[in-house]
């Protein structure tokens, strides 16, 4: 199928995008990458009377890092961030290790972070990411802004915080400090497939003891959930020296907040390939192993 | 709208609704056919053109969206006397493509990571990586990977 009809403004300026956002009567869309709106439109599930294309907004294009904080503005694109270096310290490894699990190389140069979120597709990366870390969400409207903490952002599948005369003008991460080691890993059937599931994670550990867990699943819900009862078992554990065993243990502090995880943090709903069962397994092997990726990297 | 597109190297002045994607622009204003659309959802990755360079999937931006921009589709791959892109060679020497539905999508896409990542052919895993993003169902892959990888080598 084909879009159906819409007016189309392709503001140059955050003013001018907000204007055409004001016009609320209407069904009106923000455009970024359009990785995924412009499919909902073929589909016509989306059928909106005003498509406001912010692609030509070059104040949203900016990401930084500085005062403790990382800020992506509206427009960096998922390609951004494939190189670890992209951003200083571990929040660039972990942005470069969910990149790498986002669709292809031309969706990637096209989407962009905040296109994920304001979304809010239950398996994205970014998604779990940010409610990994407690990323805020930054808000103009024509007469003020604001900042959503990402655990207050996400409402359901696909709804979010946001109201309808809001853009996104960027994403606000804490920067993370160079004893935190992250983690991310995504189960799925082809890498043609959303997630099954997916987890993020970052990891404190001094002397072999665990100091602070952030850990965000993804899929794992009807939203992007945190761990936290998992978080809060790993605080104080002693993790050890996990070697080069295949396997951890299974009274190892990671393999039991895989299995907190799993039966405490999250509520998978059953998929046509993928029962609750199955589900909760899968999501308690990937926090392990993530957990443990996470921990490898604090050494490095 | 009114909307001014290049392709390759030409200009084309267009009136065209905004809501139509680059791919039905290109098929059907620019009469560049080439480029072809399969799902249109921007997973098969049959419609993949260079937009300023970037493989892009065609079917998920819309035309006005292009205006001004740059375009290259597999129409513009060949040398100016008609001589084949060294990717062309290679997927001919290959056997890279059967009924080659999908191969200007997989030519576009690897001309665009060639051009600006020409190492990319001494490492298996990325060519792996770059192929899984596009769907062929008459080759298994091995072909275009190996296609590629001699294109990379020829330009080395």
């Amino acid at each position: 199928m084909k879009p159906a009809a819409f007016d189309y403004t392709a503001p140059r300026t955050v003013s001018d995008a907000l204007d055409a956002l004001s016009d609320t009567a209407r069904d009106v869309r923000v455009l970024a990458g359009g990785q995924s709106l412009l499919i909902e439109m073929h589909l016509q599930r989306i059928r909106p009377d005003l498509v406001v294309d912010i692609n030509r907004v070059a104040e949203l294009g900016q990401l930084s890092a500085g005062d403790g904080t990382v800020e992506v503005g509206a427009l960096v694109r998922h390609s951004r961030f494939e190189s670890p270096t992209a951003v200083p310290g571990p929040i660039g490894r972990l942005f470069s290790l969910a990149a790498g699990n986002i669709a292809h190389a031309p969706i990637r140069s096209r989407g962009t972070m905040a296109g994920s979120l304001a979304w809010g597709h239950p398996a994205s990366e970014w998604c779990g990411v940010a409610t990994a870390l407690d990323a805020g969400i930054c808000l103009q409207r024509p007469d003020g802004a604001r900042v959503v903490a990402a655990s207050d952002w996400f409402r359901g599948p696909f709804r979010t915080a946001r109201r309808s005369d809001e853009l996104i003008t960027s994403i606000r991460f804490p920067l993370l400090g160079e004893d935190t080691g992250v983690g991310f890993m995504e189960h799925r059937r082809t890498h043609f497939c959303f997630a099954q599931v997916a987890v993020a994670a970052a990891l404190t550990v001094r002397d072999g003891v665990v100091g602070e867990a952030r850990i965000g699943l993804v899929n794992c819900a009807d939203r992007p959930v945190r761990a936290r009862a998992a978080e809060q078992a790993l605080v104080g554990a002693e993790i050890g020296s996990p070697g080069a065993a295949c396997q951890l243990p299974g009274d190892h502090p990671f393999v039991r907040a895989g299995r907190i995880a799993a039966e405490q943090d999250s509520a998978p709903l059953a998929e046509p390939y993928a029962d609750l069962e199955y589900r909760r397994h899968a999501i308690a092997v990937l926090v392990g192993r993530t957990l443990r990726q996470a921990a490898e990297g604090v050494s490095q | 709208m009114k909307i001014t597109l290049t392709v390759n190297g030409e200009s084309y002045p267009l009136d065209v609704e905004p809501r139509r994607i680059l791919a039905d622009v290109l098929r059907e204003d620019c009469r560049l056919t080439a480029t072809h659309l399969g799902c249109e959802h921007g997973v098969c990755g049959a419609c993949t053109v260079l937009v300023d360079g970037e493989p892009i999937r065609s079917c998920l931006m819309l035309a006005v969206q292009c205006d001004g921009d740059s375009i290259r589709t597999v129409e513009g791959l060949a040398g100016p006397g008609g001589e084949p892109h060294p990717l062309q060679r290679a997927f001919s020497a290959e056997h890279a493509l059967q009924c080659g539905f999908c191969t200007p999508g997989f030519l576009m896409m690897a001309a665009g990571v060639l051009e600006t990542d020409p190492a990319i052919g001494r490492d298996p895993e990325r060519v792996n990586a770059l192929v899984e993003s596009n769907i062929c169902r008459c080759t298994g892959y091995e072909p275009i990977r190996r296609a590629i990888m001699r294109a990379a080598a020829s330009r080395a």
